[in-house]
């Protein structure tokens, strides 16, 4: 596991998908960020409610390749003939991604400590913000990592991804909408968006909490079922 | 080593495998030999447990590629068709990668750079891969399946795209290998085959069609007893002259393969060795014998008979090397071809009478108008 996760984390900064993805961070967050500072607003996690959009519509880029080009170059043939367990290979991917997208947030420590120096800051809230955001970000990582793993086009497969990212954005916006109150409740628990503002007003939910490791888990799990599967075709 | 009973692959209605049962023991270089798309390469992905199949069972060492899989994995080192290479790599990461993945007990650095010393790679250590040439690229390859010093190696097609220096270094580096590992390396190049492997594996559309040493599959295709003779002298008086001699069932004139003489097949009973007085009655006659030698079949023939009988559904080579006699290499159309030519009538070859023995040289060459096909006994009689 550790020898695929070195491999992809550092593949980030051979390729230039590694310096997109966190400029793409770097630069939203600190547009946020310049937003509540000039308006006096010790408030960090408005910074990371805005930024959940910004995760589902980048994390499809940082996860289109994993298993997608593996595929294209026959890489796999190496990965998947060496001695060891196919999860392994996936949670090595799954960790290298997570890293990356953990190096995307370092900046908001950056901004706390400014914050911290104007005002009292909540370090509570701040990591219930961070731990929300690490959750989202695993979810929206196997999805996109299970995306990967159907298709050899990584194109295909961040398209795919942005797809499933603006379904879930849709949900936030329709749901409340739909006239059949069932229904209503069922599209409302798949808000991504909805479950993490709770973290980021402060409250730690613990079904919260178990969904997103839930959709993580489920889809690493078919990532696996779809890569064996493969095998057989 | 390499135990594989009745393994089956499909790929929907395409059956890729079909009952392919070998096994290959430690320390031998077997080559697997067929047309593209026989099967090889997934016969091989299959061994690595890369794809599963259908029915049947491979143990690696005795672990079973399914129950077992990372005991059997651990013994592979396996170079695809395409070198599993990762081109935003240099070497150097690349086999340190290598090495990682495949939790490789020995001291890192002095046992990658002995492998990079053994497939000469050790002055593009520090490149991108994907600045290498193919040449070099395939030696990474190589590199890697070597990685953890496995014991078997699993090459596919190592010299494809290779320039002949670097496909003389690399069969010498397989036969080097295989002193000490138990090698299968896979080709549609028969001269390959034949210069490092002891054994062959002929698979033709999913079936193995012929398993033998290149030495037994040669004997038992030809009519070993055959020879190929080169004499100057008068065709037709050198025909009648060899056709006399006691044991010699027939004789063939081949046509011209050299300037001032002419090749001629005599094709003799089992039991009579007929090489001295083909020599004595030659030279009494002062007609120089400037060649003499056994018609064996070369691989490519050999090969080409393999899959040419299968494809006509006949039983493999036993079969083939049951009718391979004599009188039955003559077509049809040869014998009456014959047979006019005996009577005087000019005749012109017609490309399509004999396509089966056209492969083998000693046979009439159906391109050449100056082969002539002369004289039996019987006729000369």
């Amino acid at each position: 596991m550790s020898a695929v996760f070195k491999r992809e984390f550092r593949a980030y900064f051979t390729s230039p998908i590694g310096y997109i993805v966190l400029a793409i961070f770097f630069l939203f967050s600190g547009l946020y960020f310049d937003i509540i500072f000039s308006n006096s607003y010790a408030y960090i996690a408005s910074v990371f409610m805005n930024m959940v959009l910004i995760v589902m519509f980048v994390v499809p880029i940082l996860t289109m390749r994993l298993f997608s080009e593996e595929r294209r170059q026959k890489t796999d043939q190496a990965l998947f003939t060496a001695p060891i367990k196919l999860h392994s290979v996936v949670l090595g991917k799954f960790f290298a991604a997570m890293a990356l997208f953990g190096l995307g947030f370092s900046m908001t420590v950056i901004f706390q400590f400014i914050l911290m120096v104007y005002a009292d800051v909540n370090w509570l809230l701040f990591f219930n913000n961070l731990i929300g955001m690490a959750l989202v970000g695993a979810s929206m990582i196997s999805i996109g990592i299970f995306l990967s793993s159907l298709t050899e086009s990584s194109v295909l497969a961040a398209i795919l991804g942005i797809v499933v990212s603006f379904l879930l954005m849709l949900v936030d916006s329709f749901a409340n909408q739909v006239s059949v109150e069932w229904i209503r409740n069922i599209l409302v628990q798949f808000s991504f968006s909805a479950r993490f503002n709770t973290f980021a007003s402060g409250t730690f939910d613990f079904t919260n909490v178990v969904f997103f490791l839930s959709v993580t888990f489920v889809f690493l799990f078919l990532t696996v079922r779809m890569l064996e599967k493969k095998r057989w075709a | 080593m390499i135990e594989v009973s009745h393994l089956s692959k499909r790929y929907g209605t395409h059956l890729a495998v079909d009952d392919a049962s070998f096994s290959i023991q430690k320390g031998e270089v077997v080559g697997f030999l067929g047309p593209n798309g026989a099967g090889k390469s997934t016969i091989m992905n299959i061994l690595t447990g890369y794809l599963s199949f259908t029915t049947g069972s491979v143990q690696i060492d005795g672990f079973d590629i399914v129950e077992n899989p990372e005991q059997a994995k651990r013994r592979i080192g396996y170079l695809p068709e395409l070198p599993p290479l990762y081109l935003d790599m240099t070497v150097k990461e690349y086999l340190s990668f290598v090495y990682d993945l495949r939790k490789v007990k020995l001291p890192r650095k002095p046992h990658i750079e002995e492998i990079c010393r053994l497939v000469k790679i050790e002055n593009v250590y520090d490149r991108l891969i994907k600045n290498l040439s193919k040449g070099y690229r395939q030696r990474v390859g190589i590199a890697q399946a070597l990685i953890g010093n496995p014991d078997v190696l699993i090459l596919d097609e190592p010299t494809v795209g290779l320039d002949p220096k670097q496909i003389i270094e690399i069969r010498s580096l397989i036969s080097r290998l295989g002193k000490n590992h138990t090698v299968i390396l896979s080709s549609h190049i028969l001269s390959e085959v034949q210069a490092v492997c002891e054994r062959v594996i002929v698979i033709n559309r999913g079936v193995i069609i012929a398993d033998d040493t290149p030495d037994n599959l040669s004997k038992n295709l030809s009519n070993d007893h055959s020879l190929v003779a080169r004499v100057i002298g008068p065709v037709r008086e050198v025909t009648r002259l060899l056709a006399t001699i006691k044991g010699v069932e027939r004789v063939t004139c081949l046509g011209k393969k050299e300037e001032g003489s002419n090749d001629y097949l005599i094709e003799p009973d089992r039991e009579t060795d007929v090489r001295r007085p083909i020599f004595e009655r030659l030279s009494d006659r002062k007609w120089p014998l400037i060649m003499l030698r056994t018609n064996e079949l070369t691989l490519e023939q050999i090969f080409l008979r393999l899959t040419d009988a299968a494809d006509n559904g006949e039983q493999l080579f036993k079969q083939a090397a049951k009718t391979e006699t004599p009188k039955s290499s003559l077509s049809e159309a040869e014998k009456q071809m014959v047979a006019e030519l005996a009577s005087g009538a000019p005749t012109v070859f017609d490309a399509a009478a004999s396509d089966a023995d056209s492969l083998d040289d000693a046979s009439a060459d159906p391109e050449d108008p100056e082969s002539e096909t002369i004289a039996q006994k019987e006729v000369d009689d």
